[in-house]
């Protein structure tokens, strides 16, 4: 394994460890899921439409991931410990790949209890839809760890990372209503695609100015 | 190693250091001395890379890799073992034979019999002892020590004092008591 690639996996699974130490963001995550997911089957009525179903769903996947992000630096801002992973030699956009990776695998055990409750309570998950899924939690990931580090810099970052995360997930919404609902679901896979590649490399190259003066 | 040459920092309207000359050769061990708020934790972040100054030239030939930083935080996570803290931090700086390394400084600072049980269980001595070991785990060339001796007991400050006495790295240490560490002192800087 290269060294960055090391370090990538060495901060990863630091994050898991945690989590599995601390139980704080992946039991919010599903209970907030299965609830959002809960309301929405009581509350949308019986000839409620496919695309409608589909968009709480995507909803409930945007907050979900929200909530998640919200954690993402806790255990570093808790302690300061930001400064300790800044000062080590590795080069510094791994620490935001190692946390966009956890994020990414919260996120996943999230949807796969919330996509089976989704189809219990909606209706029966597409290929097209789970692609979509896939392919917006990378960019979730990516984006919402970047903005989560910038919020974590903040006093106002309850208020902050909401602010600056939601905006932006709106392109996602939207890729992901249209690949599931929509005659034509390749192209908005491919502008999710997209999405991905841009706001990663754009958060991968910036994170360093991020987390430094 | 180290030189500021009209150093100034500012936060927003506070002025935290101001016209700061400051020349420390390779091998030097400064004590840095102040009041409370006169900037000393201020000018060891500063040599670390970890803020940026807002006035003058500093100049710190020492690469990342290189410094060893003691902050007033333990810079551990409290979910995870000492020894996996150790081994963390050991990864990151590729220590060669890490696993043995760790144990090494956690034998030296009265932690081995402790490295399994998490870092939020430690009291405050224990979580200095466990920073401090990070701090040398890699055999730093620059030693920015913040308050080092802060919650160690009689026998911590020893092990401190030896491991600092037989260390001939370039160090500025920030500190409240300077004559405990007069004796290792090549040059003292007092802050207003």
């Amino acid at each position: 394994m290269s060294g960055y690639a090391a370090d990538v996996a060495t901060l990863a699974r630091k994050d898991l460890l945690l989590e599995l130490r601390s139980r704080d963001t992946l039991p919010a995550m599903l209970l907030f899921v299965v609830s959002a997911l809960t309301v929405f089957h009581f509350a949308l009525p019986e000839d409620s439409s496919v695309r409608a179903e589909t968009g709480l769903l995507w909803i409930a996947i945007v907050f979900t991931a929200l909530l998640g992000l919200t954690r993402a630096f806790a255990p570093e801002r808790e302690g300061g410990l930001l400064d300790g992973l800044v000062l080590a030699p590795c080069d510094r956009s791994a620490i935001w790949a190692g946390k966009t990776i956890g994020v990414m695998a919260f996120l996943v055990l999230a949807e796969l209890v919330a996509l089976p409750a989704f189809a219990l309570f909606f209706h029966s998950l597409s290929w097209e839809l789970l692609a979509a899924v896939a392919l917006a939690d990378v960019g979730i990931a990516a984006i919402g760890t970047l903005l989560a580090a910038i919020a974590a810099a903040s006093r106002a970052r309850e208020l902050l990372l909401p602010l600056l995360f939601l905006p932006l997930a709106i392109p996602v919404v939207i890729g992901g209503v249209g690949a599931s609902v929509a005659a034509n679901p390749g192209s908005f896979l491919g502008f999710l695609g997209l999405y991905d590649a841009v706001f990663a490399i754009l958060s991968w190259a910036s994170f360093e100015y991020i987390i430094t003066e | 190693m180290i030189r500021a040459h009209k150093l100034s920092k500012r936060f927003g309207d506070k002025r935290v250091l101001e016209g700061l000359e400051l020349e420390v050769p390779r091998g030097g061990f400064v004590l840095v001395t102040g009041p409370n708020g006169s900037g000393k934790t201020t000018l060891l972040r500063l040599c670390a890379g970890l803020t940026a100054p807002t006035g003058g030239e500093l100049e710190v030939d020492a690469p990342r890799r290189s410094i060893g930083f003691l902050a007033h935080e333990p810079l551990v996570y409290r979910e995870l073992t000492a020894l996996e803290n150790l081994d963390l931090y050991g990864r990151l700086y590729r220590i060669p034979e890490r696993r043995e390394r760790c144990g090494a400084m956690l034998e030296r600072f009265g932690l081995w019999r402790s490295r399994n049980e998490r870092a939020g269980t430690f009291s405050r001595g224990m979580l200095q002892r466990l920073a401090i070991c990070r701090s040398f785990l890699h055999d730093p060339d620059l030693l920015l020590l913040d308050e080092p001796f802060d919650g160690l007991d009689t026998e911590g400050a020893k092990m401190l004092y030896l491991k600092l006495a037989e260390h001939g790295s370039t160090a500025l240490v920030a500190t409240h008591d300077p004559k405990s560490l007069a004796s290792r002192a090549t040059a003292r800087l007092a802050l207003a």
